[in-house]
């Protein structure tokens, strides 16, 4: 179904989820997207520390071209506000990550963490009941045993489909730091969790120990210089994960090298241009997000203002960079000013790894077209969302005369920014959040 | 940093104040304080620094410079019998000297391009954002701090030694109570310690009496140090309150002891 990027892709509006109100509530703010590995299943998480899975619907009489049609699947609690008392320390309910293990029988599985703590999650429907028992009454309650005069075989019933959500595994007291990333290894045992300074490796099974394998906290913390900021596995070589710092570089580890994967079997990093230097030069080069390409050949991160391709064969430079609001480079002095420069901003690519994307401010998001050199500038808005409503790409002014329909970067709404979105890995269809809603996109299908 | 000395120096300054008051904030934050986003603070405030002092030491090295002409300028005038007095003709062209330094406007002298630079460094223009004071043109010397307690920037008049300065530590010998040689031993001082001096947490160990770890740290680059602010203990922070509003006479210092106040806040 992935459509080759032939000709000049176009987005329709689909679905948007989410409060209408311009008022939003804390809680309901989108901090992680996924798709599980068919793209039947969305899952988004809050910062309310609730998980919403919605399942595609194929069929849709109204509008049979929409392919896309996500409902509400499953809601559910993930992880509850805590209170650390030895340090005396809230921590936050926020989902950080959601991340799907492929499925393997007729239920679903899911990590979902917080700061401190992973989650095992299974979501399994019911759509049966058991009926006929011979001890209780329909309502449950337990009948007189003398008015028991024959036995029968209780028999399943069809019923409504209920989703349950129940967690299977507690993943905790593991992590010192802030648990940023958690991935699950292509031989779907084991997983890793990484923090600001640490690594660890879980098997999904065992929830009272896990290894460490990544260790860069300093034997004096006065000498910190980075940390980590994001880690994923590397798609099919199960002994192979990378991790992103601070600094802007990318270790690659290989864990059959040594238990301790401290020191790396290889080291991305492109040098500074001195000519960009300014007091924001390390804020901007922090790595926000890194994903490998579904074929395992690159890798893609994103920093503050680009995204780089990486050839996994080649360290010392990317192969591809992208530029997602150079214009923001101007102003960065404002952007730390009101923490905009703090923002972590996430990246993915598409089922083939031939478009990546990301997210902007004033509810813009970006798409590269690596094979045909183009990008688009999409937004995100109740305004354009009439069913099957073609987006128009739009176009910032960075200085002289303003177009018509452009918009000028003073203009621009740094309280409305996409930091999480999602493409399905079979189809093009895409999941971006703002800041309380999440908008579905398809493309267009020609004839 | 490739820009203007002028706009480099105004946000040098506004950028250490804005970096003190998100690491202030940060303590409050819920889920605890985030260590990335500290890290990239730190960041910032060591390149602000790097800047700042780099400003203040050309600064300093242009006052001794003045000083030297001036003290043979006055030897040149203490020849003539008919100066009153020599020690108060001396304050007054130090005077002279260093509005000339700060203030072109006033003597027409000091034409040098570099006036108008130190002029924004000790001598902020009425509504620069980050120094609030009412253009009191008087005198060269003022600092900018932050107070963490009200949240008020405020300058403060540098002619004074206080006691919680640099010039407590063993290199800092008390100078003798003239304005010329009051000068240079701030800046001998703060010039010759400017490596050590530079490095804030050294310096934040020595206004700390109590805590003398490392007399020898030498490590001047590293602001992500920063990092042992959330080391340190929050014990005898209220005691340090009281030393710490006496703190901020010298230039360089002052900024120095407005980051010790953020840091003891931790």
């Amino acid at each position: 179904m992935l459509a080759g990027s032939g000709g000049d892709m176009q987005w329709c509006f689909s679905q948007v989820k989410g409060a209408i109100d311009d008022d939003v509530a804390e809680a309901d703010i989108i901090s992680t997207v996924e798709f599980n590995h068919t793209g039947e299943l969305l899952a988004t998480g809050d910062k309310g520390g609730r998980v919403v899975i919605f399942q595609q619907e194929i069929e849709n009489k109204n509008y049979p071209q929409l392919r896309s049609e996500y409902n509400v699947y499953s809601t559910f609690q993930s992880h509850e506000p805590e209170f650390d008392y030895l340090k005396s320390l809230e921590i936050e309910e926020k989902i950080n990550k959601i991340r799907w293990l492929p499925q393997k029988n007729a239920a679903q599985f899911l990590l979902s963490t917080n700061d401190k703590t992973i989650k095992l999650w299974k979501i399994s429907e019911r759509d049966r009941r058991a009926d006929g028992y011979n001890l209780k009454e329909e309502d449950g309650r337990y009948k007189d045993p003398n008015s028991i005069t024959s036995l029968r075989v209780p028999v399943l019933i069809p019923m409504d489909l209920m989703v349950e959500a129940s967690p299977r595994r507690v993943f905790a007291n593991a992590h010192t730091y802030h648990i940023n990333s958690v991935s699950v290894n292509s031989d779907h045992e084991t997983y890793l969790s990484a923090d600001d300074l640490r690594i660890n490796l879980w098997n999904l099974e065992i929830t009272d120990r896990s290894f460490n394998i990544v260790d860069i906290k300093p034997a004096n913390m006065e000498e910190l210089t980075e940390v980590i900021t994001a880690s994923e596995f590397h798609p099919n070589q199960c002994n192979t994960f990378v991790f992103s710092s601070s600094k802007g570089t990318i270790r690659l580890c290989d864990m059959r090298a040594s238990a301790l994967c401290d020191k790396h079997s290889k080291l991305f990093e492109e040098p500074e241009n001195p000519s960009n230097r300014s007091f924001f030069s390390e804020i901007i080069s922090s790595i926000s997000d890194v994903k490998f390409s579904h074929n395992g050949q690159y890798m893609m991160t994103r920093d503050y203002l680009s995204v780089k391709i990486w050839d996994l064969k080649m360290e010392n430079r990317p192969v591809e960079t992208y530029q997602v609001h150079e214009y923001l480079r101007s102003k960065l002095c404002s952007l730390y000013e009101n923490d905009c420069i703090f923002d972590k901003f996430e990246c993915c690519w598409n089922g083939n790894d031939s478009v990546v994307m990301t997210g902007s401010y004033n509810n813009f998001f970006r798409m590269f077209d690596r094979e045909h050199r183009r990008d688009v500038t999409l937004e995100a808005s109740r305004e354009n969302s009439k069913p099957l409503q073609v987006l128009k790409p739009r176009k910032v002014c960075t200085g002289g005369k303003r177009k018509k329909d452009e918009i000028s970067v003073d203009s621009l709404d740094f309280n409305k920014k996409i930091l999480h979105t999602a493409w399905h890995p079979l189809d093009n269809i895409i999941a971006v959040a703002t800041t309380n809603n999440l908008y579905i996109f398809q493309d267009k299908l020609t004839g | 940093m490739d820009r203007g000395t002028m706009e480099c120096a105004v946000d040098a300054q506004s950028l250490i104040s804005i970096s003190l008051m998100k690491i202030h904030n940060s303590r409050t934050q819920r889920g605890g304080i985030k260590l990335h986003k500290n890290l990239l603070v730190s960041y910032v405030l060591r390149n602000a620094r790097q800047v700042y002092i780099k400003e203040k030491y050309a600064e300093i090295y242009r006052m001794q410079q003045y000083e030297e002409v001036m003290t043979v300028c006055n030897e040149i005038q203490e020849l003539n019998p008919l100066d009153p007095e020599p020690e108060d003709a001396e304050e007054e062209d130090l005077e002279v000297a260093a509005l000339s330094c700060c203030a072109p406007l006033q003597d027409g002298g000091g034409k040098e391009p570099e006036t108008s630079f130190y002029r924004s460094c000790c001598m902020e223009t009425p509504g620069s954002p980050c120094d609030p004071f009412a253009g009191n043109g008087s005198h060269c010397n003022k600092t900018t701090v932050l107070d963490l307690d009200t949240h008020v920037v405020t300058t403060v008049e540098n002619r004074y030694l206080h006691q919680d300065c640099c010039c407590s530590a063993p290199q800092c010998a008390p100078v003798p109570d003239s304005p010329v040689r009051k000068r240079k031993g701030d800046f001998g001082c703060c010039a010759s310690d400017l490596e050590e001096v530079s490095d804030f947490s050294a310096s934040r160990k020595r206004v700390r009496r109590e805590e003398c770890t490392d007399p020898n740290y030498t490590d001047t680059s590293n602001i992500s140090n920063l990092i042992s602010i959330f080391g340190s203990g929050f014990s005898g922070l209220l005691s340090r309150q009281a030393d710490l509003e006496q703190i901020c006479s010298k230039q360089a210092l002052a900024s120095l002891g407005a980051w010790t106040r953020a840091i003891v806040a931790f």
